[in-house]
């Protein structure tokens, strides 16, 4: 909306990777509506706080409906439209500080329940609206201003946190490759449970990674970034494990849980067919408690 | 034997309370019984019932003066029985042949004290335990033994309290309710669709009763991971166009805040039913208290001001739940039902409730007729649901009329102004107002309305000259309300230190005192007396 809106005057900084996360989710968004012929209407965008909360605003095109709630807690608000509204696309977006950090603690449960929305994760490796504090994936020892030292924890391991805490389909992408990423992201959205696509989408401001991502060979620097090839088994989270504890990057379809999955609305759906009870009404509930 | 009772028709009220622990531990209940209606559990014991020598030394000084004690002998002795009964309960419910007796036992004498009839009870059993099983009629004969039992040893003994009045006929049919029972169905008749919430003493009865209960196709109940994922939830859901609600108690209240925000800035109605226990951080979490109005009123930091209605009797609480959804579908905002552990877990008997009173409100669903414009105009204006028309941004940023964010400020004032302006459509609050033609009046809140009632009663029969104010719907406060107490003394009794509401009268120009107590109990109507005797003095 953002285009079209003068008074909204927040911006990306040059050569931000979230406008390459921004364009991919328009197009996954316009090919899932062509594809299944569904309005835009039917897809929700939920949005936590940092540079990554501001894409509910950026996004051009086709406007779907928002929230731009509060920090670390878009997990849990997507939880709450989904399970009001299984009928609607929910896709939350976030970035590594607002999904690791203080929203880490929602992940497990989603995971758990396989609420059928997709996370979109834009991952700098640094707190960039807030300019340039540490976050879990911001590398030890980097300096930081809140680091002087250099940072003393540990890198966090968003892959392999994700798959101990149940997450059932895991893509990771790079934010400069924007086809890939929005077939990625539409793919995501298609399966029937809890779908994470992470993005490393660097921060050109406070935290520069397309060199280190990409490699440079004039500089001799090996790329972090490599795409999966079809040797890895997708299904199997043991290969997935020990495939991401490697300190590289591997871009591709990292896991994704064996079976068909049923999501949180359906299982719910299913208990209450199995149990087969009515809705009592109010007048039955009272009676039920009538002094004989 | 309250049950009893009140199928013979007197009026119940039974209270009990248990530590946080599961097994082992005082646990006590109490029973109320009377010819005339109940409005608190009362100051005193008539008849104290312990099973061990912990429960006689902890409840002792609140036996009356008169009061009969009965004891399980097995346990311990006393050396004085000529007000006490001790009985080998657990030997003679195995001699009346059913080992499990034992209470029935310790009825059996209470009933024989207390004058509550015998042959109401001995109904009672044969009703309670006729459940069409096989051993059905051992189980009635036994307990009936049993009864005759314990009747029998407390009328050797002579001791015997004063008879109970005969029953009251009643005109309407009447239930026996729990506090959270009546709110969680109040809740269902204002239309709650989805419900989700996160274990806490004492609120968690509301959760698990819904989780029983809201069960119908197109309605969701869900346990959260925390407070904050079910506020957080709830705002998704309310955003999604549901009536939605929860249940907390003031940790998890404390936990709400930054959502609560979200959703007074967003404009996402819900309901948050905050059931108050004692003391800050974990505090009491068994006990009663009223510490959290202050907290209800302002849950977040920022400019915000919370509706809250505080039922004051289980009559209450379920018409109280119905307005709560109702303000909140008619603002677009969260509303706090504001709840004490006192009236939540409390049973009672009441009139069922006239069904045909009941009315239920919808937010106004936006058609698309202001566009992406969701925010735009004065006041509350129509809700676009998600799938429908109307796109926008639901921003707790502060945001322009289609939600965008922005930090100009003319946009922050014309939007912190509609805000307020909102809660103006929130002016149907009643209240009751009695002598208040009197200088001074006594004006509670919550479930301190019936000891006050019961206090002002007895004060005014007694000829003290004083008035009577009362509403539930505490924030907004009924502007008739105020002006009834413009020029007034007014004392008002809370369970808190800082007399919470009192310093909400006067921040409205009201001359209002407090007249505080915060033991985790509820207040006893003699203190009250003679308190407000004082203040008069």
């Amino acid at each position: 909306m953002a285009k079209r809106n003068p008074l909204y005057d927040f911006k990306w900084c040059p050569g931000c990777g979230d406008f390459g996360v921004k364009v991919a989710l328009e197009q996954a968004l316009v090919g899932r509506m062509a594809e299944r012929n569904e309005s835009i209407e039917n897809t929700v965008i939920v949005a936590g706080i940092g540079c990554s909360g501001n894409m509910v605003h950026m996004m051009e095109g086709p406007q779907p409906f928002g929230i731009h709630g509060i920090h670390g807690r878009a997990l849990p608000i997507a939880y709450g439209i989904k399970s009001a509204r299984p009928d609607l696309n929910v896709v939350v977006v976030a970035g590594d500080g607002d999904f690791l950090s203080i929203g880490a603690e929602h992940i497990g449960p989603q995971a758990r329940r396989n609420l059928d929305i997709t996370a979109v994760i834009m991952d700098n490796g640094i707190y960039g609206l807030t300019k340039g504090q540490a976050s879990p994936t911001t590398e030890m020892n980097v300096v930081t201003s809140t680091t002087r030292f250099g940072k003393l924890d540990d890198k966090l391991n968003p892959f392999l946190f994700y798959l101990g805490a149940g997450v059932p389909y895991l893509r990771s992408q790079l934010s400069s490759r924007v086809k890939d990423l929005a077939s990625d992201i539409k793919e995501a959205m298609e399966y029937p449970g809890f779908s994470i696509v992470h993005v490393q989408s660097p921060c050109t401001t406070y935290n520069d990674t397309y060199s280190l991502l990409k490699g440079d060979a004039k500089k001799g620097i090996e790329p972090l970034a490599y795409p999966l090839g079809d040797d890895h088994n997708a299904e199997d989270i043991t290969a997935a494990a020990n495939l991401v504890r490697d300190r590289r990057i591997p871009i591709g379809m990292i896991y994704r849980h064996e079976g068909e999955p049923v999501a949180a609305h359906q299982r719910l759906a299913d208990a209450k067919e199995r149990a087969n009870i009515e809705q009592a009404s109010v007048e039955q509930l009272l009676t039920a408690m009538t002094i004989a | 034997m309250a049950s009893a009772a009140a199928a013979g028709g007197y009026h119940v009220l039974t209270f009990s309370t248990f530590p946080s622990q599961i097994k082992g531990g005082p646990a006590w209940g109490q029973a109320r019984i009377s010819s005339e209606e109940i409005l608190t559990p009362g100051d005193y014991l008539d008849v104290l019932v312990c099973q061990n020598r912990y429960a006689y030394d902890a409840n002792l000084p609140d036996l009356r003066e008169g009061g009969l004690v009965i004891y399980n002998s097995e346990e311990f002795e006393l050396p004085d029985n000529s007000r006490a009964l001790g009985l080998p309960a657990d030997r003679m419910a195995r001699e009346a042949g059913n080992p499990l007796a034992s209470t029935i036992i310790l009825i059996g004498a209470v009933a024989k004290m207390a004058g509550v009839s015998v042959e109401a009870l001995e109904a009672f059993i044969t009703k309670r335990w006729s459940r069409g099983r096989p051993g059905d009629e051992k189980i009635v004969s036994g307990n009936i033994t049993a009864l005759q039992m314990g009747v029998e040893e407390a009328a050797k003994t002579g001791l015997q309290l004063e008879d109970l009045d005969p029953a009251p006929t009643h005109d309407r049919p009447r239930i026996m309710i729990r506090g959270y029972e009546a709110a969680a169905i109040g809740a269902i008749a204002g239309g709650v669709e989805a419900f989700i919430g996160y274990p806490i003493s004492p609120a968690t009865t509301m959760l698990t009763y819904m989780e029983a209960n809201l069960v119908g196709k197109d309605r969701f109940v869900g346990q959260a991971s925390s407070e904050i994922e079910s506020i957080t939830a709830l705002i998704g859901s309310g955003y999604a166009g549901k009536v939605t609600m929860t249940s907390t108690s003031g940790p998890g209240l404390s936990l709400m805040g930054e959502g609560l925000g979200l959703a007074w800035m967003a404009e996402i109605p819900l309901v948050v039913a905050n059931v108050q226990r004692g003391g800050p951080a974990t505090g009491l979490p068994t006990k009663t208290e009223q510490s959290d109005l202050i907290v209800a009123m302002n849950p977040g930091h920022g400019d915000m001001s919370v509706p809250v209605i505080a039922p004051g009797s289980l009559e209450e609480a379920f018409w109280g739940a119905i307005a709560a959804i109702n303000w909140s579908e008619r603002y677009q905002g969260p509303v706090l039902l504001l709840s004490e552990a006192a009236i939540a877990e409390r049973a009672q008997d009441v009139p069922m409730p006239d069904l045909s009173q009941v009315r239920v409100e919808r937010r106004q669903v936006s058609q698309g007729e202001q566009g992406n414009r969701r925010y735009a105009g004065d006041g509350v204006t129509p809700f676009p649901v998600p799938g429908g028309a109307g796109a926008y941004v639901a921003n707790g940023s502060e945001h322009d009329e289609q939600g965008d964010t922005t930090h100009l400020p003319d946009i922050h004032v014309t939007m912190t102004n509609r805000r307020f302006k909102k809660l103006e459509v929130l002016n149907d609050g009643t209240f009751e107002a009695e002598r208040t033609e009197a200088e001074t009046i006594v004006l509670p809140w919550g479930g301190s309305k019936g000891s006050a009632r019961a206090a002002w009663n007895e004060l005014t029969a007694e000829g003290v000259d004083i008035g009577w104010c009362y509403t539930m719907f505490i924030n907004p406060l009924p502007a008739d309300l105020l002006t009834a107490l413009q020029g007034k003394r007014v004392l008002v009794p809370e369970l808190n230190y800082l007399g919470q509401f009192a310093a909400h009268l006067r921040s409205k120009g009201v001359n209002a005192e407090a007249i505080t107590q915060y033991t985790g109990l509820p207040f006893k109507v003699a203190d009250l007396k003679a308190e407000i005797r004082q203040r008069l003095a």
